[in-house]
């Protein structure tokens, strides 16, 4: 069997003596890593604010509701689909909370309504997908302008103030350099990460991605794997958005679209596969982290804020142009 | 020509099969022995396929019975089949290439730490055993933590074969098992066929190389128009005498 062993030689090329880095798949694993490091450096020279503690600590807060949508959207990116309608999620289930709220619930019981309405939203996305064989572009494409009018109509469109003690300290508490909502998000990404690498159903899910058919060969409910992810989703938006309603005081019926774009572009720059199979949560961490720290900086040199959803725009498509190189 | 039927793994009599006006199985009886690799041959839409297919519950058979294992068997899908027992290699449905070659050979079958509702793996028995189960069957690959991907194909369908015994099946099924594969790493995978019959594996092996199937069967099994025209005994039947069988230019 020797004849094999160089079989396995044969397919991974045997240039030994180039070191990693200069090999295209290293920067495509660390992409995320490298992009933040970078944009540090530029920003730490160019904007003598941006390394201030009181700076590092408003970029990390900025950065926790979209690390936290980022790993509810690594769960289904995973498994080779895409979900459009989570930003949307997040807006109706902070809308639910205010009214909840401002229906004498308490504030606990309101959070809790307002992460299970949205887990909700998510199953349904997932039912609907997996039941109705219907791709998952269309399917979320559809709930985001369903979920995003269902806002507006128990909204009625107005923003609802949500003073709770609770959300307070939630948004002004911190331990060090980091923020309440850091530990939140950072709680969130440990635990997602445990679920994908840890756990049966983590290699159910990649499997599921990685090949559908190899999987329900062998037994695996994919379509309950695929619901799963959905439902994972719609938790992680319903946890960013009870930070949403504490960082801005209020429940807003207005959806934020730079948040669904983000939420994607994280998980591209965190190396994780759009054809699903491969999953990483630490590198869609490091890509919010990125993205956050991108927007400051530009903020903190004077640009423009009309230049940032075109700087964005460009990482992206750079990013998934490295992303080829994985291996 | 009929076996003892404790040495039988898996028989069927009067098995048919109709797609439509099609007659894809005819009355067809087979039997296959414990320990031994059984062959069956034909030439393209003899109906091997389709009676693989309903030996191991992809399709249901028209009619017939099946016994497995001694005992009368009707599986509605293979993971019924799967659960008696009976492992299917496929040619190109079988390993996800994202994962490691552990989490292929452990897929729906984790060794886990139970919690609750939650299933923890434990990687490093599953490592171990992986480790264990390519050495025995002298399966070479750099690392079971390498995603298979990385793998040639002739490594792919050994872990595809090792998969199937790590699950303890007392039967594997292979469909052309090296149809896709190059000189040498068809060499490999017969060497790694027959380390299974040394192992008192039973194996059911569709093949078209006539080589292939003098080289590794006991027992050879023709199919002609979705009929049974013949079995033989490897030793004692010659290449010559089987194209005669299929083609139907010699005695049934």
């Amino acid at each position: 069997m020797t004849e094999e062993a160089q079989g396995g030689a044969d397919a991974r090329p045997p240039r030994r003596e180039r070191p990693a880095w200069l090999e295209p798949s290293f920067w495509a694993d660390w992409a995320a890593v490298v992009g933040l490091f970078g944009l540090i450096l530029i920003f730490g020279l160019s904007a003598p604010s941006f390394l201030s503690i009181s700076n590092l600590h408003a970029v990390l807060v900025a950065s926790s509701i979209l690390i936290v949508v980022a790993v509810g959207q690594t769960f289904v990116i995973a498994t080779a689909g895409i979900d459009l309608s989570m930003a949307a999620t997040t807006t109706l289930s902070a809308v639910v909370l205010g009214i909840c709220y401002a229906a004498g619930f308490g504030i606990v019981a309101a959070c809790v309504l307002a992460v299970g309405a949205a887990s909700f939203v998510g199953f349904l996305n997932g039912l609907v997908i997996t039941r109705g064989r219907i791709p998952d572009f269309v399917v979320t494409l559809g709930s985001l302008s369903a979920v995003t009018g269902l806002g507006l109509i128990l909204s009625r469109g107005e923003p609802t103030m949500v003073s709770s003690l609770f959300l307070l300290r939630l948004s002004s508490g911190h331990i060090g350099l980091f923020g309440y909502p850091v530990l939140v998000a950072a709680a969130v990404a440990l635990l997602g990460h445990v679920l994908l690498y840890h756990t049966r159903f983590g290699v159910h899910l990649l499997a599921t991605g990685g090949h559908a058919e190899s999987a329900r060969s062998l037994g695996i409910h994919i379509d309950r794997v695929r619901i799963a992810a959905y439902t994972i989703s719609g938790s992680c938006a319903g946890i960013a958005a009870i930070l949403l309603v504490a960082r801005i005081g209020s429940a807003e019926p207005t959806v934020n679209t730079t948040l669904l774009l983000n939420s994607v572009a994280a998980v591209v720059l965190g190396g994780v596969s759009l054809f699903g199979g491969r999953g990483s949560i630490l590198g869609p961490v490091f890509g919010a982290l990125m993205l956050t720290t991108l927007v400051n900086g530009l903020t903190l040199l004077g640009v423009s804020a009309f230049y940032q959803p075109l700087a964005v725009g460009i990482i992206v498509i750079l990013a998934a142009l490295i992303m080829r190189y994985q291996r | 020509m009929k076996p003892d039927p404790s040495d039988t793994i898996l028989a069927c009599t009067g098995l048919s099969k109709h797609f439509g006006g099609i007659r894809a199985l005819q009355e067809v009886a087979f039997s296959a022995r414990r320990g031994e690799v059984t062959a069956v041959i034909g030439d393209n839409g003899a109906g091997k396929s389709t009676l693989i297919r309903c030996l191991v519950g992809v399709h249901v058979p028209d009619s017939g019975e099946i016994s497995f294992d001694g005992r009368p068997a009707r599986f509605n899908d293979p993971d019924e089949a799967r659960r008696a027992g009976i492992e299917t290699v496929h040619q190109n449905l079988a390993l996800v290439d994202e994962l490691t070659v552990a989490q292929n050979l452990f897929l729906n079958r984790e060794i886990v730490h139970r919690l609750g509702p939650f299933a923890f793996l434990n990687r490093k028995e599953m490592k171990v055993q992986s480790r264990a189960l390519l050495s025995r069957l002298s399966i070479n690959v750099p690392s079971v933590g390498q995603r298979v991907r990385r793998l040639s194909g002739g490594q792919r369908q050994a872990i595809s074969i090792c998969r199937a015994v790590g699950a303890g099946a007392k039967l594997v099924v292979m469909d052309e098992p090296t149809a896709a594969l190059g000189v040498q790493e068809t060499r490999n995978v017969e060497a790694l066929i027959a380390r299974l019959r040394d192992e008192q594996v039973s194996v059911i092996l569709i093949s078209h190389n006539f080589d292939q199937v003098m080289r590794l069967s006991d027992q050879v099994w023709a199919m002609r128009a979705g009929r049974v025209v013949g079995t033989r005994r490897t030793a004692e039947t010659s290449g010559n005498e089987l194209v005669g069988l299929i083609t139907g230019a010699g005695p049934a």
